[in-house]
Protein backbone atom coordinates (compact mmCIF):
# COMPACT_ATOMS: atom_id res chain seq x y z
CA UNK A 1 0.00 0.00 0.00
CA UNK A 2 1.50 3.53 -1.20
CA UNK A 3 0.36 6.88 -0.59
CA UNK A 4 1.77 10.08 -2.22
CA UNK A 5 1.21 13.29 -1.50
CA UNK A 6 2.18 16.88 -0.77
CA UNK A 7 2.11 17.27 3.29
CA UNK A 8 0.29 19.94 6.30
CA UNK A 9 2.44 19.67 9.55
CA UNK A 10 0.71 20.02 12.93
CA UNK A 11 2.58 20.27 16.56
CA UNK A 12 2.54 17.94 19.16
CA UNK A 13 -0.61 16.84 21.86
CA UNK A 14 -2.87 17.55 19.27
CA UNK A 15 -5.87 15.84 21.00
CA UNK A 16 -9.42 15.20 19.97
CA UNK A 17 -11.38 17.57 20.62
CA UNK A 18 -8.64 19.80 18.21
CA UNK A 19 -9.28 17.58 15.39
CA UNK A 20 -13.14 16.98 15.66
CA UNK A 21 -14.90 19.42 18.60
CA UNK A 22 -17.36 17.62 21.04
CA UNK A 23 -19.92 19.69 19.66
CA UNK A 24 -20.46 17.63 16.06
CA UNK A 25 -19.99 14.09 18.00
CA UNK A 26 -24.13 14.25 17.39
CA UNK A 27 -23.59 13.30 13.65
CA UNK A 28 -21.28 10.30 12.34
CA UNK A 29 -21.70 11.51 8.75
CA UNK A 30 -18.56 11.57 6.88
CA UNK A 31 -19.58 14.40 4.40
CA UNK A 32 -20.29 16.42 7.65
CA UNK A 33 -17.22 15.27 10.09
CA UNK A 34 -15.12 16.61 7.07
CA UNK A 35 -16.21 20.04 6.91
CA UNK A 36 -14.77 20.37 10.72
CA UNK A 37 -11.94 18.62 10.73
CA UNK A 38 -9.02 20.11 12.41
CA UNK A 39 -11.13 22.76 13.71
CA UNK A 40 -10.53 22.68 16.85
CA UNK A 41 -6.48 23.25 16.68
CA UNK A 42 -5.62 26.12 18.43
CA UNK A 43 -3.41 28.59 16.52
CA UNK A 44 -3.16 27.72 13.29
CA UNK A 45 -5.50 26.19 11.02
CA UNK A 46 -4.22 24.35 8.02
CA UNK A 47 -6.67 25.31 5.73
CA UNK A 48 -7.18 23.75 2.17
CA UNK A 49 -6.36 20.09 2.49
CA UNK A 50 -7.94 19.22 -0.37
CA UNK A 51 -5.29 16.89 -2.11
CA UNK A 52 -3.55 16.47 0.68
CA UNK A 53 -3.53 12.79 1.87
CA UNK A 54 -0.67 13.02 4.16
CA UNK A 55 -1.24 14.81 7.41
CA UNK A 56 2.18 14.92 9.85
CA UNK A 57 1.99 16.05 13.38
CA UNK A 58 4.30 15.57 16.35
CA UNK A 59 3.99 13.79 19.94
CA UNK A 60 1.21 11.97 20.87
CA UNK A 61 -1.34 12.95 18.40
CA UNK A 62 -4.88 11.68 18.95
CA UNK A 63 -4.70 12.40 22.87
CA UNK A 64 -7.79 12.30 24.48
CA UNK A 65 -11.18 10.39 24.34
CA UNK A 66 -12.09 7.29 22.72
CA UNK A 67 -14.21 9.32 20.12
CA UNK A 68 -13.77 7.50 16.82
CA UNK A 69 -15.14 10.31 15.23
CA UNK A 70 -11.77 11.77 15.35
CA UNK A 71 -10.63 9.69 12.94
CA UNK A 72 -13.41 9.36 10.89
CA UNK A 73 -13.10 12.77 10.15
CA UNK A 74 -9.89 12.93 8.49
CA UNK A 75 -10.38 9.62 6.99
CA UNK A 76 -13.69 11.92 4.91
CA UNK A 77 -11.64 15.00 4.63
CA UNK A 78 -8.87 12.82 1.97
CA UNK A 79 -6.49 12.02 4.69
CA UNK A 80 -5.01 8.80 4.31
CA UNK A 81 -2.18 8.68 6.15
CA UNK A 82 -0.52 10.08 9.36
CA UNK A 83 2.68 10.62 10.27
CA UNK A 84 3.61 11.32 13.94
CA UNK A 85 6.55 11.04 16.28
CA UNK A 86 3.88 8.73 18.67
CA UNK A 87 0.25 8.07 18.28
CA UNK A 88 -2.24 8.03 21.77
CA UNK A 89 -2.81 4.46 22.14
CA UNK A 90 -7.10 4.15 21.64
CA UNK A 91 -6.29 6.60 18.53
CA UNK A 92 -3.77 4.22 17.41
CA UNK A 93 -6.53 1.88 17.43
CA UNK A 94 -9.27 3.72 15.82
CA UNK A 95 -7.21 4.75 13.00
CA UNK A 96 -6.28 1.21 12.10
CA UNK A 97 -9.48 0.22 12.83
CA UNK A 98 -11.26 2.53 10.77
CA UNK A 99 -8.19 2.33 7.53
CA UNK A 100 -6.87 5.21 7.96
CA UNK A 101 -2.88 4.33 8.22
CA UNK A 102 -0.99 5.84 11.00
CA UNK A 103 2.93 5.50 10.92
CA UNK A 104 5.01 6.04 13.62
CA UNK A 105 8.60 8.15 12.53
CA UNK A 106 10.79 9.58 15.07
CA UNK A 107 12.07 12.03 12.55
CA UNK A 108 8.62 13.33 11.16
CA UNK A 109 10.37 16.87 11.91
CA UNK A 110 12.35 16.29 9.01
CA UNK A 111 8.95 16.71 6.31
CA UNK A 112 7.95 20.08 6.38
CA UNK A 113 4.62 21.24 5.32
CA UNK A 114 4.18 21.25 1.61
CA UNK A 115 6.85 18.49 0.91
CA UNK A 116 6.50 15.61 -1.53
CA UNK A 117 6.20 12.68 0.28
CA UNK A 118 5.53 9.05 -0.23
CA UNK A 119 4.58 6.13 2.47
CA UNK A 120 5.14 2.63 1.78
CA UNK A 121 3.63 0.54 3.99
CA UNK A 122 4.77 -2.78 1.95
CA UNK A 123 8.49 -1.91 1.88
CA UNK A 124 8.45 0.03 5.24
CA UNK A 125 9.85 3.27 3.90
CA UNK A 126 8.63 7.20 3.96
CA UNK A 127 10.24 8.97 0.87
CA UNK A 128 10.34 12.56 1.24
CA UNK A 129 10.91 13.20 -2.68
CA UNK A 130 11.47 17.04 -2.04
CA UNK A 131 14.87 16.50 -0.38
CA UNK A 132 15.50 12.96 -1.59
CA UNK A 133 15.61 11.41 2.20
CA UNK A 134 14.36 7.78 2.94
CA UNK A 135 13.37 6.78 6.64
CA UNK A 136 12.71 3.63 7.76
CA UNK A 137 9.33 2.83 9.65
CA UNK A 138 8.32 -0.65 11.45
CA UNK A 139 6.27 -3.23 8.87
CA UNK A 140 2.44 -3.44 10.38
CA UNK A 141 2.64 -7.36 11.74
CA UNK A 142 -0.09 -9.97 12.29
CA UNK A 143 -3.52 -8.54 13.05
CA UNK A 144 -2.75 -5.34 12.45
CA UNK A 145 -1.24 -6.12 9.20
CA UNK A 146 -4.33 -8.09 8.17
CA UNK A 147 -7.06 -5.04 9.24
CA UNK A 148 -4.87 -2.77 7.28
CA UNK A 149 -5.24 -5.35 4.10
CA UNK A 150 -8.62 -5.58 4.54
CA UNK A 151 -9.08 -1.78 4.94
CA UNK A 152 -10.40 -1.77 8.39
CA UNK A 153 -12.06 -3.64 11.12
CA UNK A 154 -15.42 -4.35 9.83
CA UNK A 155 -13.99 -5.84 6.38
CA UNK A 156 -11.96 -7.83 8.31
CA UNK A 157 -14.44 -9.35 10.62
CA UNK A 158 -16.75 -10.61 7.69
CA UNK A 159 -13.62 -11.71 6.17
CA UNK A 160 -12.87 -13.66 8.93
CA UNK A 161 -16.00 -14.95 9.75
CA UNK A 162 -17.32 -15.74 6.09
CA UNK A 163 -19.84 -13.08 5.78
CA UNK B 1 13.35 -14.98 32.67
CA UNK B 2 10.56 -13.51 35.11
CA UNK B 3 7.20 -11.71 33.77
CA UNK B 4 5.62 -8.87 35.69
CA UNK B 5 1.53 -10.11 36.23
CA UNK B 6 0.41 -7.93 32.91
CA UNK B 7 2.82 -10.20 31.23
CA UNK B 8 1.98 -13.07 32.47
CA UNK B 9 -1.71 -12.44 32.07
CA UNK B 10 -1.24 -11.21 28.35
CA UNK B 11 0.73 -14.73 28.28
CA UNK B 12 -2.04 -16.76 28.81
CA UNK B 13 -4.20 -15.34 26.78
CA UNK B 14 -1.48 -14.91 24.52
CA UNK B 15 -1.27 -18.98 24.06
CA UNK B 16 2.64 -17.84 24.08
CA UNK B 17 5.28 -15.64 26.20
CA UNK B 18 4.63 -12.20 24.91
CA UNK B 19 7.76 -9.57 24.53
CA UNK B 20 7.13 -5.96 25.13
CA UNK B 21 6.16 -4.10 21.85
CA UNK B 22 5.23 -7.18 19.73
CA UNK B 23 1.14 -7.53 18.28
CA UNK B 24 -0.59 -10.17 19.61
CA UNK B 25 -3.98 -11.56 19.08
CA UNK B 26 -5.41 -12.28 22.40
CA UNK B 27 -8.67 -14.23 24.03
CA UNK B 28 -11.38 -11.62 26.13
CA UNK B 29 -12.97 -12.62 29.01
CA UNK B 30 -15.20 -9.53 30.13
CA UNK B 31 -16.20 -6.76 27.81
CA UNK B 32 -17.87 -3.42 28.71
CA UNK B 33 -20.01 -0.25 26.89
CA UNK B 34 -22.23 2.73 28.03
CA UNK B 35 -24.74 4.84 26.32
CA UNK B 36 -22.42 6.95 24.67
CA UNK B 37 -19.80 4.42 23.61
CA UNK B 38 -22.94 1.40 23.34
CA UNK B 39 -24.93 2.46 20.42
CA UNK B 40 -22.04 3.38 17.75
CA UNK B 41 -20.64 -0.15 19.00
CA UNK B 42 -24.18 -1.86 18.20
CA UNK B 43 -24.08 -0.31 14.93
CA UNK B 44 -20.85 -1.47 14.16
CA UNK B 45 -21.24 -4.86 14.99
CA UNK B 46 -24.46 -5.39 12.73
CA UNK B 47 -21.98 -3.83 9.67
CA UNK B 48 -19.82 -6.80 10.21
CA UNK B 49 -22.97 -9.21 9.80
CA UNK B 50 -22.02 -10.94 12.59
CA UNK B 51 -25.16 -12.19 14.30
CA UNK B 52 -24.68 -13.31 17.60
CA UNK B 53 -22.36 -11.94 20.18
CA UNK B 54 -19.87 -14.26 20.54
CA UNK B 55 -20.57 -15.02 24.25
CA UNK B 56 -23.55 -13.16 25.17
CA UNK B 57 -23.05 -13.63 29.15
CA UNK B 58 -19.20 -11.45 29.27
CA UNK B 59 -21.33 -8.80 27.91
CA UNK B 60 -21.85 -5.44 30.25
CA UNK B 61 -23.90 -3.05 29.02
CA UNK B 62 -23.64 0.23 31.66
CA UNK B 63 -26.32 3.10 30.95
CA UNK B 64 -24.49 5.61 32.86
CA UNK B 65 -22.98 8.81 31.32
CA UNK B 66 -26.36 10.82 30.74
CA UNK B 67 -28.88 8.87 32.70
CA UNK B 68 -31.46 9.11 34.33
CA UNK B 69 -31.70 10.29 30.41
CA UNK B 70 -31.04 13.99 30.36
CA UNK B 71 -32.96 14.25 27.22
CA UNK B 72 -34.59 13.08 24.24
CA UNK B 73 -31.25 11.49 22.47
CA UNK B 74 -30.10 10.27 25.74
CA UNK B 75 -33.32 7.71 25.92
CA UNK B 76 -33.32 7.04 22.32
CA UNK B 77 -29.75 5.98 23.18
CA UNK B 78 -30.46 3.81 26.37
CA UNK B 79 -33.64 2.30 24.70
CA UNK B 80 -31.31 1.04 21.61
CA UNK B 81 -29.04 -0.86 24.27
CA UNK B 82 -31.79 -2.53 26.05
CA UNK B 83 -33.30 -3.36 22.55
CA UNK B 84 -30.16 -4.70 21.76
CA UNK B 85 -29.96 -6.62 24.75
CA UNK B 86 -32.90 -8.12 24.21
CA UNK B 87 -32.61 -9.17 20.85
CA UNK B 88 -28.72 -10.95 21.65
CA UNK B 89 -30.17 -12.35 25.67
CA UNK B 90 -27.60 -10.05 27.14
CA UNK B 91 -28.62 -10.12 30.75
CA UNK B 92 -25.86 -8.24 32.11
CA UNK B 93 -27.75 -4.52 31.62
CA UNK B 94 -27.17 -2.02 34.46
CA UNK B 95 -29.81 0.30 33.32
CA UNK B 96 -30.45 4.04 34.37
CA UNK B 97 -29.79 5.10 37.39
CA UNK B 98 -28.14 1.82 38.89
CA UNK B 99 -24.95 2.87 38.98
CA UNK B 100 -21.19 4.05 37.60
CA UNK B 101 -19.74 1.24 35.44
CA UNK B 102 -16.14 1.61 37.26
CA UNK B 103 -17.57 1.02 40.19
CA UNK B 104 -20.63 -1.56 39.32
CA UNK B 105 -18.99 -4.00 37.45
CA UNK B 106 -16.02 -4.36 40.33
CA UNK B 107 -18.17 -4.14 42.89
CA UNK B 108 -20.61 -7.18 41.14
CA UNK B 109 -17.51 -9.30 41.34
CA UNK B 110 -18.62 -10.33 37.57
CA UNK B 111 -14.36 -9.69 37.31
CA UNK B 112 -12.26 -12.27 38.16
CA UNK B 113 -8.44 -11.62 38.92
CA UNK B 114 -6.03 -12.80 36.46
CA UNK B 115 -8.93 -11.91 33.16
CA UNK B 116 -8.91 -9.44 30.42
CA UNK B 117 -11.82 -6.90 30.50
CA UNK B 118 -11.97 -4.25 27.49
CA UNK B 119 -14.24 -1.83 27.85
CA UNK B 120 -15.58 0.66 24.99
CA UNK B 121 -14.35 3.90 27.98
CA UNK B 122 -11.35 4.60 28.48
CA UNK B 123 -11.19 4.54 32.54
CA UNK B 124 -11.83 1.12 31.86
CA UNK B 125 -8.67 0.42 33.58
CA UNK B 126 -9.89 1.02 37.28
CA UNK B 127 -10.64 -2.41 36.82
CA UNK B 128 -6.73 -3.70 37.38
CA UNK B 129 -6.76 -2.65 41.26
CA UNK B 130 -9.01 -6.67 41.10
CA UNK B 131 -5.40 -7.86 39.48
CA UNK B 132 -6.84 -8.23 36.27
CA UNK B 133 -5.61 -6.60 32.82
CA UNK B 134 -8.35 -4.15 31.88
CA UNK B 135 -8.02 -1.13 29.34
CA UNK B 136 -10.45 1.38 27.29
CA UNK B 137 -11.03 0.89 23.18
CA UNK B 138 -12.90 2.67 20.51
CA UNK B 139 -16.59 1.44 20.16
CA UNK B 140 -15.62 -0.33 16.47
CA UNK B 141 -12.45 -2.27 18.41
CA UNK B 142 -15.35 -3.36 20.95
CA UNK B 143 -17.83 -4.40 18.52
CA UNK B 144 -15.13 -7.16 16.84
CA UNK B 145 -14.74 -8.85 20.09
CA UNK B 146 -18.11 -9.25 20.24
CA UNK B 147 -17.72 -10.50 17.15
CA UNK B 148 -14.72 -12.56 17.63
CA UNK B 149 -13.77 -13.09 21.46
CA UNK B 150 -10.78 -11.80 21.03
CA UNK B 151 -8.44 -8.94 20.16
CA UNK B 152 -5.17 -7.35 19.13
CA UNK B 153 -2.84 -5.61 21.44
CA UNK B 154 0.45 -4.17 21.52
CA UNK B 155 2.56 -5.71 24.75
CA UNK B 156 2.79 -2.87 26.73
CA UNK B 157 6.34 -1.62 28.90
CA UNK B 158 6.61 -2.41 32.00
CA UNK B 159 6.61 0.37 34.91
CA UNK B 160 6.59 -0.24 38.22
CA UNK B 161 5.67 2.48 40.94
CA UNK B 162 6.96 1.50 44.72
CA UNK B 163 4.88 3.32 47.49
CA UNK B 164 7.29 3.54 50.88
CA UNK B 165 6.64 5.36 53.78
CA UNK B 166 3.81 6.21 56.44
CA UNK B 167 0.67 7.26 55.04
CA UNK B 168 -0.37 10.62 56.92
CA UNK B 169 -4.31 10.87 57.96
CA UNK B 170 -5.90 12.55 55.49
CA UNK B 171 -4.00 10.98 52.55
CA UNK B 172 -5.86 8.85 50.23
CA UNK B 173 -5.15 6.86 47.01
CA UNK B 174 -6.25 10.16 44.89
CA UNK B 175 -3.61 12.11 46.47
CA UNK B 176 -1.18 8.77 45.92
CA UNK B 177 -1.86 8.79 41.42
CA UNK B 178 -2.28 12.55 41.56
CA UNK B 179 1.23 12.89 43.38
CA UNK B 180 2.17 10.50 40.35
CA UNK B 181 0.65 12.59 37.31
CA UNK B 182 2.83 15.86 38.94
CA UNK B 183 6.15 13.33 39.12
CA UNK B 184 5.73 11.72 35.35
CA UNK B 185 3.43 14.25 33.58
CA UNK B 186 0.06 12.88 31.23
CA UNK B 187 2.21 11.33 28.88
CA UNK B 188 4.54 9.79 31.47
CA UNK B 189 3.28 6.19 31.26
CA UNK B 190 2.74 6.56 27.35
CA UNK B 191 1.60 2.57 25.74
CA UNK B 192 2.94 1.37 29.17
CA UNK B 193 1.28 -0.94 31.98
CA UNK B 194 1.48 1.38 35.44
CA UNK B 195 2.12 -1.49 38.14
CA UNK B 196 1.36 -0.53 41.93
CA UNK B 197 3.57 -1.91 44.56
CA UNK B 198 4.93 -1.30 47.96
CA UNK B 199 3.84 -1.59 51.62
CA UNK B 200 1.49 1.42 51.32
CA UNK B 201 -0.41 -0.54 48.64
CA UNK B 202 -0.43 -3.89 50.78
CA UNK B 203 -2.14 -1.76 53.46
CA UNK B 204 -4.60 0.43 50.69
CA UNK B 205 -8.12 -0.66 50.81
CA UNK B 206 -10.01 -2.04 47.23
CA UNK B 207 -12.18 1.47 47.30
CA UNK B 208 -9.01 3.30 46.98
CA UNK B 209 -6.87 0.67 44.62
CA UNK B 210 -9.71 1.55 42.22
CA UNK B 211 -8.91 5.34 42.59
CA UNK B 212 -4.75 4.79 41.20
CA UNK B 213 -5.49 2.30 38.90
CA UNK B 214 -8.70 4.66 37.60
CA UNK B 215 -6.36 7.82 37.16
CA UNK B 216 -3.11 5.79 35.58
CA UNK B 217 -4.90 6.58 32.21
CA UNK B 218 -4.27 9.99 32.80
CA UNK B 219 -0.77 9.37 32.63
CA UNK B 220 -1.15 7.80 29.14
CA UNK B 221 -1.23 4.34 30.45
CA UNK B 222 -2.76 1.16 28.81
CA UNK B 223 -3.36 -0.15 32.02
CA UNK B 224 -2.94 -0.27 35.68
CA UNK B 225 -2.66 -3.04 37.94
CA UNK B 226 -1.86 -4.62 41.52
CA UNK B 227 -1.07 -7.90 41.95
CA UNK B 228 -3.24 -9.72 44.49
CA UNK B 229 -2.48 -10.04 47.99
CA UNK B 230 -4.41 -10.68 51.10
CA UNK B 231 -6.90 -7.34 50.46
CA UNK B 232 -7.85 -8.60 46.79
CA UNK B 233 -8.43 -12.42 48.58
CA UNK B 234 -10.71 -10.86 50.90
CA UNK B 235 -12.72 -9.12 48.27
CA UNK B 236 -13.35 -11.93 46.19
CA UNK B 237 -14.03 -14.07 49.23
CA UNK B 238 -11.05 -16.47 48.14
CA UNK B 239 -8.07 -17.81 49.64
CA UNK B 240 -4.85 -15.83 49.29
CA UNK B 241 -3.60 -19.68 48.31
CA UNK B 242 -5.91 -19.53 45.30
CA UNK B 243 -4.35 -15.85 43.63
CA UNK B 244 -0.82 -16.60 44.74
CA UNK B 245 0.15 -16.64 40.99
CA UNK B 246 -1.30 -13.44 39.99
CA UNK B 247 1.68 -11.51 40.91
CA UNK B 248 4.72 -10.76 39.11
CA UNK B 249 8.24 -12.57 39.54
CA UNK B 250 10.85 -11.42 41.41
CA UNK B 251 13.17 -11.20 38.78
CA UNK B 252 10.49 -9.36 36.31
CA UNK B 253 12.48 -6.46 34.31
CA UNK B 254 10.81 -2.73 34.26
CA UNK B 255 11.69 -0.05 31.43
CA UNK B 256 10.99 2.35 34.13
CA UNK B 257 10.92 2.29 38.54
CA UNK B 258 9.83 5.09 40.77
CA UNK B 259 10.07 5.02 44.42
CA UNK B 260 7.57 7.18 46.10
CA UNK B 261 7.78 7.94 49.81
CA UNK B 262 4.59 9.14 51.21
CA UNK B 263 5.82 10.37 54.68
CA UNK B 264 5.01 13.90 55.22
CA UNK B 265 2.94 14.19 51.92
CA UNK B 266 0.11 17.13 51.83
CA UNK B 267 -3.19 15.99 49.80
CA UNK B 268 -2.47 16.47 46.60
CA UNK B 269 -4.63 18.93 44.50
CA UNK B 270 -4.72 19.11 39.85
CA UNK B 271 -5.25 22.52 39.25
CA UNK B 272 -7.22 24.02 35.67
CA UNK B 273 -6.63 23.07 33.11
CA UNK B 274 -4.45 19.31 33.42
CA UNK B 275 -4.56 16.56 35.43
CA UNK B 276 -0.87 16.48 35.21
CA UNK B 277 -0.77 20.04 36.85
CA UNK B 278 -0.38 19.39 40.56
CA UNK B 279 0.52 21.25 43.75
CA UNK B 280 0.02 20.41 47.55
CA UNK B 281 -3.39 21.95 48.37
CA UNK B 282 -1.01 23.86 51.17
CA UNK B 283 0.73 26.26 47.99
CA UNK B 284 -3.06 27.06 46.68
CA UNK B 285 -3.43 30.07 48.54
CA UNK B 286 -7.25 31.68 48.71
CA UNK B 287 -9.22 30.37 46.06
CA UNK B 288 -12.96 30.80 46.07
CA UNK B 289 -15.15 28.06 45.36
CA UNK B 290 -18.37 27.83 43.92
CA UNK B 291 -19.26 24.09 43.17
CA UNK B 292 -18.01 20.84 44.79
CA UNK B 293 -18.94 17.34 43.47
CA UNK B 294 -18.36 14.15 44.78
CA UNK B 295 -18.59 11.02 42.94
CA UNK B 296 -17.32 9.33 39.47
CA UNK B 297 -15.32 6.39 38.74
CA UNK B 298 -12.66 7.77 40.58
CA UNK B 299 -14.02 8.80 43.74
CA UNK B 300 -17.79 7.49 44.25
CA UNK B 301 -17.17 4.30 46.24
CA UNK B 302 -18.32 4.00 49.86
CA UNK B 303 -14.45 4.47 51.25
CA UNK B 304 -15.01 7.87 49.34
CA UNK B 305 -18.50 9.00 51.05
CA UNK B 306 -17.07 7.98 54.31
CA UNK B 307 -14.25 9.95 54.21
CA UNK B 308 -15.83 13.17 52.72
CA UNK B 309 -18.61 12.63 55.70
CA UNK B 310 -16.38 12.55 58.22
CA UNK B 311 -15.16 16.08 56.73
CA UNK B 312 -18.68 17.37 56.70
CA UNK B 313 -20.10 15.42 60.23
CA UNK B 314 -21.92 18.02 62.59
CA UNK B 315 -20.73 21.04 59.93
CA UNK B 316 -22.53 23.31 57.51
CA UNK B 317 -21.19 24.03 54.05
CA UNK B 318 -20.10 27.90 52.92
CA UNK B 319 -22.99 29.77 51.87
CA UNK B 320 -23.25 30.56 48.30
CA UNK B 321 -21.58 27.03 47.20
CA UNK B 322 -23.27 24.77 45.61
CA UNK B 323 -21.95 20.80 46.55
CA UNK B 324 -23.30 17.32 45.28
CA UNK B 325 -22.87 13.80 45.74
CA UNK B 326 -23.38 11.37 43.73
CA UNK B 327 -22.60 8.01 45.27
CA UNK B 328 -21.30 5.40 42.24
CA UNK B 329 -23.66 2.54 42.78
CA UNK B 330 -27.30 1.70 43.95
CA UNK B 331 -25.02 -0.48 46.27
CA UNK B 332 -23.09 2.29 47.01
CA UNK B 333 -26.06 4.66 48.02
CA UNK B 334 -27.80 1.75 50.36
CA UNK B 335 -24.85 1.52 52.64
CA UNK B 336 -23.92 4.86 52.99
CA UNK B 337 -28.06 5.17 54.17
CA UNK B 338 -27.74 2.48 56.63
CA UNK B 339 -24.40 3.98 57.96
CA UNK B 340 -25.64 7.36 58.30
CA UNK B 341 -23.99 8.85 55.83
CA UNK B 342 -26.67 10.66 53.87
CA UNK B 343 -27.92 12.12 56.59
CA UNK B 344 -24.58 13.78 57.39
CA UNK B 345 -24.96 15.28 54.11
CA UNK B 346 -27.93 16.10 54.06
CA UNK B 347 -27.75 17.97 57.50
CA UNK B 348 -24.31 19.96 55.99
CA UNK B 349 -26.42 21.41 53.19
CA UNK B 350 -24.87 18.60 50.43
CA UNK B 351 -27.05 17.62 47.95
CA UNK B 352 -27.27 13.57 47.60
CA UNK B 353 -28.40 12.47 43.60
CA UNK B 354 -28.85 9.24 41.71
CA UNK B 355 -25.75 6.85 40.64
CA UNK B 356 -24.47 8.49 37.49
CA UNK B 357 -21.80 9.94 35.90
CA UNK B 358 -23.64 13.19 36.12
CA UNK B 359 -21.19 16.31 35.99
CA UNK B 360 -17.98 14.80 35.57
CA UNK B 361 -17.85 14.19 31.98
CA UNK B 362 -20.24 17.63 31.60
CA UNK B 363 -23.39 16.10 31.28
CA UNK B 364 -25.75 17.01 33.42
CA UNK B 365 -26.75 17.24 37.22
CA UNK B 366 -24.60 20.13 38.53
CA UNK B 367 -22.73 21.52 35.00
CA UNK B 368 -20.40 24.30 35.46
CA UNK B 369 -20.89 27.90 34.44
CA UNK B 370 -18.54 30.22 32.58
CA UNK B 371 -16.53 31.49 35.42
CA UNK B 372 -17.48 28.74 38.40
CA UNK B 373 -14.31 27.67 40.42
CA UNK B 374 -15.42 23.31 40.73
CA UNK B 375 -13.74 21.08 43.39
CA UNK B 376 -14.28 17.75 41.95
CA UNK B 377 -13.74 14.18 43.02
CA UNK B 378 -13.48 13.20 39.28
CA UNK B 379 -10.29 12.54 36.90
CA UNK B 380 -10.17 14.91 34.02
CA UNK B 381 -9.69 18.93 34.39
CA UNK B 382 -9.28 19.46 30.63
CA UNK B 383 -11.21 22.82 29.81
CA UNK B 384 -14.58 22.66 29.30
CA UNK B 385 -14.83 19.67 30.72
CA UNK B 386 -17.41 19.46 33.52
CA UNK B 387 -18.91 22.71 31.38
CA UNK B 388 -18.58 26.00 30.08
CA UNK B 389 -14.59 26.28 28.49
CA UNK B 390 -13.94 29.08 31.27
CA UNK B 391 -15.01 26.89 34.43
CA UNK B 392 -12.14 25.94 35.87
CA UNK B 393 -11.93 22.61 37.32
CA UNK B 394 -9.71 21.79 40.38
CA UNK B 395 -8.76 17.65 40.72
CA UNK B 396 -9.05 16.58 44.56
CA UNK B 397 -9.85 13.74 47.35
CA UNK B 398 -12.91 13.30 48.75
CA UNK B 399 -11.68 14.75 52.09
CA UNK B 400 -10.49 17.94 50.79
CA UNK B 401 -13.67 18.67 48.68
CA UNK B 402 -15.54 17.85 51.47
CA UNK B 403 -13.52 20.74 53.41
CA UNK B 404 -13.24 22.85 50.89
CA UNK B 405 -17.54 23.04 50.74
CA UNK B 406 -17.43 23.75 54.50
CA UNK B 407 -15.05 26.60 53.97
CA UNK B 408 -15.64 27.61 51.02
CA UNK B 409 -12.29 27.89 49.85
CA UNK B 410 -9.83 24.98 48.79
CA UNK B 411 -8.91 23.52 51.93
CA UNK B 412 -6.98 20.71 53.41
CA UNK B 413 -8.79 18.72 55.78
CA UNK B 414 -6.68 19.93 58.84
CA UNK B 415 -8.22 23.27 58.35
CA UNK B 416 -11.88 21.87 59.22
CA UNK B 417 -11.56 18.93 61.50
S1 LIG C 1 -17.64 9.04 35.93
FE1 LIG C 1 -16.68 10.41 34.45
S2 LIG C 1 -14.74 9.47 33.88
FE2 LIG C 1 -15.98 7.92 34.95
S3 LIG C 1 -17.01 6.79 33.29
FE3 LIG C 1 -18.38 8.45 33.94
S4 LIG C 1 -17.91 10.18 32.58
FE4 LIG C 1 -16.23 8.71 32.42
Amino acid sequence: MRVRSRVVCVGDDVDTDAIIPGKYLGSQEPAFLALHVLEGLSGRFPGDLSNVAILCAGENFGCGSSREHAALALRAAGIRCVIAASFARIFFRNAINTGLLAVELKEVSRLSEGDDVEVDIEYGKVVNHSTGEVFSIPQYAGTVRDIVAAGGLVEYVRRRTGR
Amino acid sequence: MGQTLTQKILSQKAGKPVKTGEVVEIGVDFTLTHDVTGPIAVSEFNRMGAGLVWDRDRVALVLDHATPSKDIQAAEACRKLRRFAAEQGISRVYDEGQGVEHVLLPESRWLRPGSVLFGADSHTVTAGACALFATGVGSTDLAAIWALGTTWIRVPAQMRLNFTGEMPRWLSGKDLILYVLRLIGTNGAHYQSMEFTGPVISRLDMDQRFTLCNMSVEAGAKNGIVPADEVTAAFFGVSPEELKELVSDEDATYEQWLEVDVSGMPPQVAVPSSPGNVKDVTELGDIQVDRVFIGSCTNGRLGDLEAAAEVLRGKRIARGVVALVLPGSTEVFREALKRGLVDTFLEAGVTVGPPSCGPCYGGHLGVAGPGEVVVSTSNRNFRGRMGHADALVYLASPAVAAASAVTGRISSPEEVI
